[in-house]
């Protein structure tokens, strides 16, 4: 008796050292354990469980790993151009990277999240937001490509995107820098009097999954960071954390970091919507691209938008208001109930939970404190649930399992902390290497998270493996989740930053996968459906070649008579029918990319001579055992060279005259 | 319960005999598969009285087919020039005619020289399947990329092969089966039938 309450008196004081020392270092020797590797092992020819789609940050793309083995599956371009397989570079691509500002080669992106049914992940599109040049990309999950990018206008930093409703109904974002608008030749000093934030809601078709930006709400120029919407019984609202309540415009790191609350934006975006339809928003003229690929041509079409409809919560009353938040919130999470919303006050001590219900008694209430900007603000003891006291240092993003718990990220202390979402009390804490920034628990946003397993997404990588100079890959860990302790079993390097990532169940893409585009499908206008529909067409300087790709030859093969100063532009058409036989096609000297033409597509690549002579193109996707043969040549004479315009594959080549005497 | 007689009962058999025989157009006559490292489960080659196919969501079967006979000289399979797809449903149709004939005579004679006829058009049938084997095995390109002394492409009638990287099986399908089936059940139609006016 006496050695037992020894033993657990021993256990306490273990216990209360570790939660004292909650920043003490601990090394991943003594926290990997037990069958770990058997844990994240997928054997040759198995597949993984779940997809995870990790954002790139500074990469502007998107990857797709298989969990739990860490395995990279495909990165797929998003902002950034690829010239890997000439996305953005294909004549097809190209408007893809359209904005009001043009073309914009390159952005940021940061978060993931994919379309939903009912509250649960239904895997047919997956959107992520640009946050340097403001847009949003869809990517088919049918396909793995970037489908449609649209605009945001008059915002600056779309940090705070594109959080999506529990039945995809809106992507709802915010600015992150508060900008003039609409933008305006003015003193950075007259920030208090001329700077405004947006929130915006862009609507989701059902169906197509198209977007279109649907309405604006016009707020005070605070920093919008994150959001995300109610679920289940709060479905209609969106929470939104703000930071920079100080309106600093300068040294943010001390000037915003300087009370003792900021807030947290409830917006009631059905309310919203009804003063929308209701035609109560004002029209104001602006400019934003919207750039869409025809699925049946793979050509992206670019629509310049002008209107624009705001939103006004000081003329519209009921549709937003705020409540307090300790210290310069970051993640702002809903719990699967929908009842629970976590504001991770970076810069506080505790972590304020709220209670969906009290806010809403408040609001009716009227338990104001007063207004900001006609936006009245919630009482903040009347909206809260509760305080997780001292839960670590930094928190910043918080997930879900389904089970009653929730996972919180500690970037200053480099750790998840998993605790009780209704009795706010903490389970359990895991370091990790080092200072993680967003987490993902498979559906861990939605109303029925998968659990199980946990990737903590680490800003620090240091020495966690083989070094490579000064720039290293940021790290993922995986933790286990599935018992009452979160338990590490795999590191593994990622591409780009990641920021957030959402994963879902194999089984609800995998069945849907495209093996390859149906040739009868292909409306492209310079597609050659069969060999023998391949030709050369020239109208004054602009040549036009309509080459296929079968293995493994590439038809034509031998073109001649282009001169210096035509624009010449291939197009290549995949004829291949069945699953992974790309062709490639570049041609030396060409100032832009390659194609990687999927089977059934046709892609174009624009080239301009430099020089007359005889120049090669080929085949760049080791196609077939006779793909080194899958090349030719184009011959390019000098500027008004009088020889014949022909083309042709195994000597025989026509030329225009040839080809009218055949018609006839 | 119903009881039939002899007679009868020869009719409905050979019905059925028929009826199976027009099955013939729901199923495949033949398979050919051809498997290798590069495509998991095998490319299958489904051979019907009309047409060909592959699996579904497979792609085009007779262009990924030809893609690969290419490199070693094999001509292309061209549906569209193959004239048995065309007159084999005819011979079809025109022998269940002559089974709905047989079953309004109802006689043994009549059964079993529809059973006789039919038997014979199989053998030819498979003679002339053969044939086509033999030509798209031993007809090669004299200038095909990848040519091997002595070597023949001709896939098995029945049973399997090594052919180069692939090992291609050969098999009877429900459409066969149902043949064979139609086929033994004119004869015991005849076995049952009634020799002469009762």
């Amino acid at each position: 008796m006496k050695n037992s309450l020894f033993t657990s008196s021993l256990v306490l004081l273990f216990v209360m050292a570790i939660l004292l020392a909650g920043c003490t270092q601990q090394n991943a020797a003594t926290v990997v354990e037990g069958n770990a590797a058997e844990q994240a092992y997928v054997a040759p020819g198995e597949y993984d469980e779940f997809y995870a789609f990790m954002s790139g940050g500074f990469s502007g793309q998107i990857t797709a790993y298989g969990l739990p083995s860490g395995r990279l599956l495909k990165e797929i371009p998003v902002f950034s151009l690829c010239p890997e397989n000439g996305y953005g570079f294909s004549e097809e691509s190209k408007p893809m990277f359209n904005t009001s500002y043009g073309s914009v080669p390159w952005d940021d992106s940061h978060h993931i999240e994919l379309s939903q049914t009912d509250g649960e992940f239904d895997g047919r599109w997956l959107f992520v937001n640009g946050n340097n040049t403001p847009r949003i990309a869809r990517i088919d999950l049918t396909t793995f490509e970037t489908v449609e990018i649209i605009e945001i206008p008059d915002v600056a930093g779309l940090h705070c995107a594109p959080f999506i409703t529990e039945n995809s109904e809106y992507l709802v974002s915010g600015t992150r820098f508060s900008v003039p608008i609409p933008q305006a030749d003015v003193p950075i000093a007259s920030f208090k009097e001329n700077f405004k934030g947006l929130i915006n809601y862009v609507a989701v078709a059902p169906e197509t999954g198209e977007m279109s930006l649907a309405f604006q709400i016009e707020m005070p120029g605070f920093n919008y960071d994150l959001a995300r919407n109610g679920k289940g019984k709060s479905h209609g609202w969106s929470f939104l954390t703000t930071y920079n309540s100080e309106q600093a415009y300068t040294l943010l790191e001390v000037n915003a970091s300087q009370k003792d609350k900021d807030l947290l934006a409830i917006v009631n975006w059905k309310k919203a919507e009804e003063y929308y339809k209701a035609g109560r928003g004002k029209q104001r003229a602006t400019s934003y691209y919207h750039n869409l690929i025809d699925e049946n041509s793979g050509i992206a079409a670019s629509t310049e938008m002008k209107t624009t409809t705001i939103l006004n919560p000081m003329e519209l009353p009921g549709m937003v208001y705020f409540i307090p938040v300790p210290k310069s919130p970051h993640g702002c999470d809903v719990d699967p109930t929908g009842e629970y919303i976590v504001g991770n006050g970076k810069l506080s001590a505790d972590m304020s939970i709220y209670s969906f219900d009290k806010l809403m008694a408040a609001i009716e209430a009227k338990n104001f404190d007063g207004d900001i900007k006609g936006i009245p603000v919630l009482n903040y003891e009347a909206g809260l649930h509760g305080i997780l006291k001292k839960p670590g240092l930094g928190p910043l993003h918080t997930e879900f399992d389904g089970k009653g718990s929730a996972y919180t990220t500690f970037f200053i202390s480099s750790e998840v902390v998993k605790w009780d979402v209704e009795k706010l009390e903490i389970l359990d804490r895991q370091s990790t290497f080092y200072s993680p920034g967003h987490l993902v628990i498979p559906g861990g946003e939605t109303k029925k998270p998968f659990g199980k397993y946990l990737v903590a997404m680490n800003k620090i990588t240091k020495d966690r493996y083989l070094p490579t100079g000064p720039e290293l890959a940021h790290s993922a860990q995986l933790f286990d989740i599935s018992g009452d302790k979160m338990k590490l079993i795999l590191d593994f390097p990622t591409k780009g930053e990641p920021h957030y990532a959402q994963a879902l169940p194999a089984s609800l893409v995998q069945p849907n996968t495209k093996k390859f585009y149906p040739i009868e499908n292909n409306t492209h206008p310079y597609a050659a459906l069969g060999e023998g529909q391949a030709k050369v067409v020239k109208t004054g300087n602009e040549v036009h070649v309509y080459m296929t790709a079968i293995r493994s030859h590439l038809a034509p093969d031998n073109i001649e008579g282009i001169n210096m100063g035509d624009v010449v532009y291939f197009h290549l058409t995949n004829l291949e029918q069945d699953w992974d036989v790309p062709h490639g096609f570049a041609i030396q000297g060409a100032n832009n990319a390659e194609l990687l033409v999927m089977p059934g597509q046709t892609k174009t690549l624009k080239w301009e001579p430099v020089r007359p002579g005889v120049f090669a193109f080929y085949c760049t996707d080791f196609c077939s055992a006779l793909h080194q043969e899958m090349s030719g040549y184009v011959r390019v004479s000098p500027k008004g060279s009088d020889v014949k315009l022909m083309w042709g594959l195994n000597n025989e080549n026509k030329d225009e005259e040839t080809l009218r005497e055949m018609i006839k | 319960m119903l009881s039939l007689t002899n007679s009868s009962r020869s009719r409905w058999i050979m019905g059925l005999s028929l009826l199976l025989l027009s099955g013939v157009f729901l199923f495949p006559l033949w398979q050919i598969t051809l498997e290798a490292a590069q495509f998991p489960g095998g490319l299958r080659l489904n051979i019907w009285i009309n047409q060909f196919s592959g699996d579904e969501g497979g792609g085009d079967i007779i262009k990924n087919i030809n893609i690969l006979n290419h490199y070693i000289g094999m001509q292309y399979i061209e549906p569209d020039s193959i004239p048995e797809l065309k007159y084999f449903p005819l011979v079809v149709w025109g022998m269940f005619g002559l089974g709905l004939v047989s079953i309004l005579i109802n006689r043994r004679w009549a059964y079993l020289t529809w059973g006789i006829i039919m038997g014979v058009l199989c053998l030819l049938g498979v003679y002339d399947f053969y044939l086509w084997l033999y030509d798209y095995g031993h007809n090669l390109d004299p200038t095909a990329p990848i040519k091997i002394e002595d070597m023949v492409y001709m896939p098995p009638l029945f049973g399997e092969k090594d052919l180069l990287n692939f090992y291609v099986k050969s098999y009877p399908r429900l459409g066969t089966i149902f043949i064979g089936t139609a086929l033994a059940l004119s004869f015991v139609a005849g076995w049952l039938g009634k020799t002469k006016e009762s």
